[in-house]
C-alpha cells in the first residue's frame, strides 16, 4: 500500500470515518445498471442457490432454486435469469452509431480506415464483491458448452435455449472485468475501495455491510463500531443481522435454516409423487408450494440485504464527479461489447476452454498496456492520485520561475526554450529524462537538463510549440505558472505486433491447426450436478 | 484447548461454522473417491505421481484401527514398515500421525497415504473444490498444499525410525472432483516449499514450557472463568494480531478489539510495520504526519508529513475546484 493510501487509512481509523483516496470517480457508471445479486451452495460447484437479478431498485426479481441438487430445478433458474440478463443487453445490441475503426488492408497491407458500428451504450453489470465476479465465471463456463435440444437431439438433459447464450455473454464479462479500468462487469467492493479508504484492512473491506458501515456510518456511531456491528451482530436466533454478500451464505443459515426447509421441501416432493388420487394431490400440491414459498422468503431475506446495500453504494459513487477519462475507457468496453455481439451474431463458437497461445499472449498484452493507461489517466484526471505519485517521486508540480528563450542546433531553429520550476517534491530525475505535462488533453514532453537547486530543476521543452520559429502562445509555460510534469507517459503505445494464430511458432504449440467444437462438459449419471 | 470455546466466553466467538452442505458433498465425494478399495485413488496416484511402477491390480488396505490416537498412530507406523517391506501397493486410509509441535505432540490425520512398490510413501489429500479445466482455484491448492506439508513432516518421522529409512514424497496427490461433475482427477503437487517454510516455522516455534514458565501463578484457560479474569489470562500471552490472522484463528476477533484499543496500526496489515518505522500506534502516527511528534530527520517521520501535506493540499485543490463548478 502507498504511504498515502496508509496514511489516509489511519486518518479514517482517527476520525471513525473512511476517508477519500480519489476527488473524481475513476470508473463509469451506467444510468441503467444490472444489479446481480447471486447466492450459492456451499460446496458445490456452480449449483446457484438463487439470485436477486434486475435494473429497478425497488423492484428486484427473485429467482430461487428450492433443491440445489435438482438439475431440473437449476435449468429453470438459469432459464430465467437468462430471460432477465438478455433481454437487457439485447437491448443495447440494438441501439448503434456509426465509427470508424483502422483495419489492415488484406490485399495491399496498408492501413485503412472502415466504417464500423459501435453500440452507444454498453450494458453493465454490478455485482457486491470480488467473489461475485468470480461466481459470474464460474456461471459463463458451466453454460456455454450445454447443449440444447434443438443443437443436439441426442444430448441428455438438454439445457433450455438460451441458457449456452447467456454462459457467453456472462464469459465475455467475466474476461473483460480482468481488464484494469473497465466496468462492463464491476465488483462493488472494489469500486468502493478505489475511492474511500476505510479505518480497517483491505481483507476486511471485501464485507460489502462493513465497507459501507465506515462510508456512511448510522447517526451518532462510528464507523469502527458500525462496521463491527455488520460483521458479526446476530439476532437471538443466531442469525447474522447483515447476510454476507454472497454467493457463500451463512454456515449457521444453512444449518439451522436452508437445510430443514430444503427437507421439508423434500419431503413435500416425494409426498406429491406418491398421491394417489387427486383430491390428495391438491392438498399435498398446496403444501409443496408452501414448502417452496418458504425457501423463496428465506433466500430473499439473505439476498435482500445486499441488494440495497448495493444501490446505496451506488448513490455514493454517483456523488462523484466523473474522472475525465472514465468516458474513454468505457468506449474501449463499448467497442469490447459490441465485438462480442457481432461474434455471437456471426454464429462462432463459444469461448474455447483454454485459449491459443497468441490469443492468450494478446489478452495479457491489453491487460499491461491498460494497466498503464489507467495509472496514467488516473493520476492525470485526480489530483489526490497525483499526490500519491508525486510523493513517490513519478511526478512533480511547482511554479515557474524562470523561462528562458533557447534555440535547436537542426538547420532550422525551433523553438527549445528552458524552463525553471521550483518545487518540493523530489522526483527521481535521471540524466536527460524525459517527461510530461498535460497540454490542453495533450502530452508535451520536456527534457531534465539540471538541477539549478536543490528545489529548482531545468527542463527544456521539446515538443507542441508549432512549426514557427517563435512558440504558438499558450504553449510555453510563463513565469509564475503553476506546472505538473510526471515521469511517466501519458498515452500508451501497443506493444509488437503478435502473429496470427495460423503462424503460431513451434515454441509456442505450432499452429493451433482447423477448430474442433468444445465437447460439452461429461454429465455422470449418479450425480445431480 | 478449545480456542473456539474460549472465544465464545471471551465474547467475541469465531466465525468460523461449516454448512452442512459443503459437508455432505465432501464426505460423499471421498467416499466415492475411495470405494472399491481405493481403486481409483490408486489408479490416479499410479499415473500423477508414479507411471513407471506397476499398476495397481490389487492392493492391499490394512486395517488401522485401534484404541486411542496413540493406539492409532502406533498401528499406522507399523503397517508402514510392513507395505515397505512387502512391496507392492498399500492404500492407508485415514491413518494417525504424529508431530511435535513445540513439545507437544499433535496428532494428524492425512485422507490417505499411498506406499508405491518401490517402498516410498506419498500423501495423498482429498478435497471438495473443483478442478475446472485443469487448473484450481490457487488459493485453496495453496491451503492444501501447506497442510499436505505438515503430513509430509509427521512421515518423515515415522520413516526416519526404520531402518533403511524409506522415501517420504514431496509431491503429493491432490484428488478434486472434475469441472462440474463428481468424478475424481487428480494432480501433483510438489509440497517442497510449503514443507521447508513449516519445518522452519516448527524449529523456530516458543516451545510450549517456555510461554507457560512466562506465565504468572494461577493463570488458566477453562472457559467456565468470568471474562475478566480470562482476558486477563489471554492477555499474559504475547499475541502480534494481523488480518490475516482472522482466517486462520478462532481468537482473531478477540485479538483484532485488543488491537484497536491499543492503536496498534498492524490491524491494518502486516506491511504498514516496516513503512513507518518506529511508530507504532495510530495516535502516534497520526501525530508524526501532522507535525505534532517525532523527529523531523526520521525518513519516516519526513516522508508522512509531505505526504500528509501533498494529501491536504490535493483535496483542498479539489475542493476549490467544486466550489468553482458551483460557482459557475
Amino acid at each position: 500500500m502507498p504511504l498515502i493510501d496508509t496514511l489516509a487509512r489511519l486518518e479514517a481509523v482517527g476520525s471513525g470515518r473512511a476517508q477519500p483516496t480519489a476527488t473524481v470517480r475513476h470508473r463509469h457508471l451506467s444510468g441503467r445498471p444490472l444489479v446481480f445479486v447471486p447466492l450459492t451452495t456451499a460446496g458445490e460447484a456452480g449449483a446457484p442457490l438463487g439470485a436477486l437479478v434486475g435494473t429497478d431498485r425497488d423492484a428486484p426479481r427473485l429467482l430461487v432454486v428450492p433443491q440445489p441438487r435438482d438439475r431440473d430445478l437449476r435449468f429453470t433458474f438459469l432459464a430465467e435469469l437468462a430471460d432477465v440478463i438478455l433481454p437487457y443487453i439485447d437491448s443495447h445490441a440494438a441501439d448503434v452509431e456509426t465509427a470508424e475503426r483502422t483495419e489492415t488492408d488484406p490485399e495491399t497491407g496498408k492501413r485503412v480506415k472502415v466504417e464500423t458500428e459501435l453500440c452507444a451504450d454498453a450494458p453493465q453489470l454490478i455485482v457486491p464483491s470480488r467473489t461475485g465476479l468470480a461466481f459470474v465465471r464460474l456461471l459463463g463456463r458451466s453454460m456455454r458448452f450445454r447443449r440444447t435440444a434443438e443443437q443436439d437431439p441426442q444430448a441428455p438433459y438438454p439445457a433450455p435455449p438460451r441458457v449456452p447464450l447467456l454462459g457467453r455473454w456472462l464469459t465475455h464479462y467475466g474476461e473483460r472485468s480482468r481488464v484494469p479500468g473497465s466496468a462492463l462487469l464491476l465488483a462493488l467492493t472494489d469500486v468502493l475501495s478505489r475511492h474511500w479508504a476505510t479505518g480497517q484492512s483491505g481483507l476486511e473491506d471485501q464485507h460489502l455491510g462493513a465497507l459501507l458501515a465506515w462510508l456512511d456510518p448510522p447517526a451518532g456511531t462510528s464507523g469502527a463500531e458500525a462496521a463491527r456491528e455488520a460483521e458479526l451482530a446476530r439476532d437471538p436466533a443466531g442469525q447474522l443481522r447483515c447476510p454476507p454478500a454472497g454467493p457463500a451464505t451463512d454456515p449457521a443459515f444453512d444449518n439451522k435454516l436452508l437445510a430443514p426447509a430444503i427437507e421439508r421441501y423434500d419431503r413435500a416432493r416425494t409426498a406429491l409423487a406418491a398421491a394417489e388420487d387427486p383430491l390428495e394431490a391438491d392438498d399435498r400440491l398446496a403444501a409443496l408450494t408452501r414448502a417452496e414459498r418458504e425457501i423463496r422468503e428465506l433466500i430473499e431475506s439473505q439476498a435482500r440485504p445486499t441488494w440495497d446495500a448495493v444501490w446505496r453504494g451506488l448513490d455514493l459513487l454517483r456523488a462523484l464527479p466523473a474522472g475525465g477519462h472514465a468516458e474513454e475507457r468505457w468506449t474501449r468496453d463499448r467497442w469490447s461489447f459490441t465485438g462480442h455481439r457481432d461474434r455471437v451474431l456471426a454464429g462462432e463458437p463459444p469461448q474455447p476452454r483454454r485459449d491459443d497461445a497468441v490469443t492468450a499472449a494478446n489478452k495479457l498484452a491489453t491487460r499491461e498496456r491498460e494497466q498503464a493507461r489507467l495509472e496514467a489517466q488516473e493520476a492525470l484526471d485526480d489530483p489526490l492520485v497525483m499526490a500519491g505519485r508525486r510523493l513517490a517521486g513519478e511526478a512533480f508540480a511547482g511554479e515557474v520561475t524562470e523561462v528562458v528563450m533557447a534555440y535547436g542546433e537542426g538547420r532550422r531553429p525551433s523553438p527549445r526554450p528552458l524552463v525553471t520550476v521550483r518545487t518540493e517534491d523530489r522526483p527521481h530525475l535521471a540524466e536527460r529524462a524525459k517527461v510530461y505535462r498535460s497540454l490542453a488533453g495533450r502530452p508535451q514532453s520536456a527534457q531534465f537538463v539540471e538541477r539549478a537547486a536543490e528545489d529548482a530543476i531545468v527542463l527544456r521543452i521539446l515538443d507542441k510549440m508549432g512549426r514557427g520559429k517563435e512558440p504558438e502562445p499558450g504553449s510555453v509555460p510563463e513565469k509564475g505558472d503553476r506546472v505538473c510534469f510526471t515521469l511517466f507517459e501519458h498515452e500508451q503505445r501497443g506493444g509488437a505486433k503478435l502473429p496470427d494464430p495460423e503462424e503460431t511458432p513451434w515454441t509456442h504449440g505450432g499452429p493451433p491447426g482447423e477448430a474442433v467444437p468444445e465437447a460439452a462438459d461429461r454429465i455422470t449419471e449418479e450425480d445431480v450436478l | 484447548m478449545d480456542k473456539a470455546t474460549l472465544a465464545s466466553a471471551l465474547g467475541a466467538p469465531s466465525g468460523f461454522g461449516q454448512s452442512q452442505f459443503a459437508l455432505t458433498r465432501g464426505n460423499a465425494f471421498e467416499a466415492k473417491v475411495k470405494a472399491d478399495g481405493g481403486a481409483e485413488l490408486l489408479r490416479l496416484a499410479h499415473t500423477r505421481l508414479d507411471p513407471g511402477a506397476d499398476t495397481p491390480e490389487s492392493a492391499a488396505v490394512p486395517d488401522l484401527s485401534a484404541q486411542g490416537p496413540e493406539g492409532r498412530t502406533a498401528r499406522t507406523a507399523l503397517a508402514l514398515r510392513e507395505a515397505t517391506r512387502a512391496g507392492g501397493w498399500t492404500l492407508l486410509d485415514h491413518p494417525m500421525l504424529a508431530l511435535d509441535v513445540a513439545g507437544s505432540l499433535a496428532f494428524l490425520e492425512p485422507d490417505a497415504v499411498v506406499v508405491h512398490p518401490d517402498g516410498s510413501w506419498s500423501v495423498v489429500e482429498i478435497k471438495s473444490f473443483p478442478m475446472l479445466d485443469g487448473s484450481a482455484d490457487p488459493a485453496k491448492v495453496g491451503a492444501a498444499a501447506r497442510q499436505s506439508a505438515v503430513y509430509v513432516l509427521a512421515l518423515e518421522d515415522v520413516a526416519a525410525r526404520l531402518d533403511p529409512a524409506p522415501r517420504v514424497r514431496h509431491r503429493v496427490l491432490l484428488v478434486c472432483p472434475e469441472d462440474f461433475s463428481n468424478l475424481p482427477t487428480g494432480s501433483a503437487v510438489d509440497v517442497r516449499k510449503q514443507r521447508a517454510v513449516t519445518a522452519r516455522q516448527l524449529a523456530r516455534l516458543t516451545r510450549i514450557e517456555e510461554i507457560a514458565d512466562a506465565l504468572p501463578e494461577g493463570t488458566c484457560f477453562a472457559p467456565d472463568r468470568d471474562s475478566e479474569e480470562l482476558t486477563a489470562a489471554v492477555a499474559a500471552v504475547p499475541a502480534t494480531y494481523a488480518p490475516e490472522c482472522l482466517s486462520t484463528c478462532e481468537l482473531a476477533f478477540h485479538c483484532r478489539e485488543r488491537a484497536r484499543a491499543a492503536g496498534a496500526v498492524t490491524r491494518l496489515g502486516r506491511p504498514l510495520r516496516a513503512e513507518l518505522g518506529g511508530l507504532t500506534t495510530v495516535e502516534d502516527v497520526l501525530a508524526a504526519a501532522h507535525g505534532e511528534l517525532g523527529d523531523p530527520d526520521d525518513p519516516a517521520v519526513a516522508a508522512l508529513r509531505r505526504a500528509a501535506a501533498l494529501r491536504a493540499e490535493a483535496l483542498q485543490e479539489a475542493r476549490n475546484r467544486e466550489v468553482a463548478a458551483v460557482c459557475r
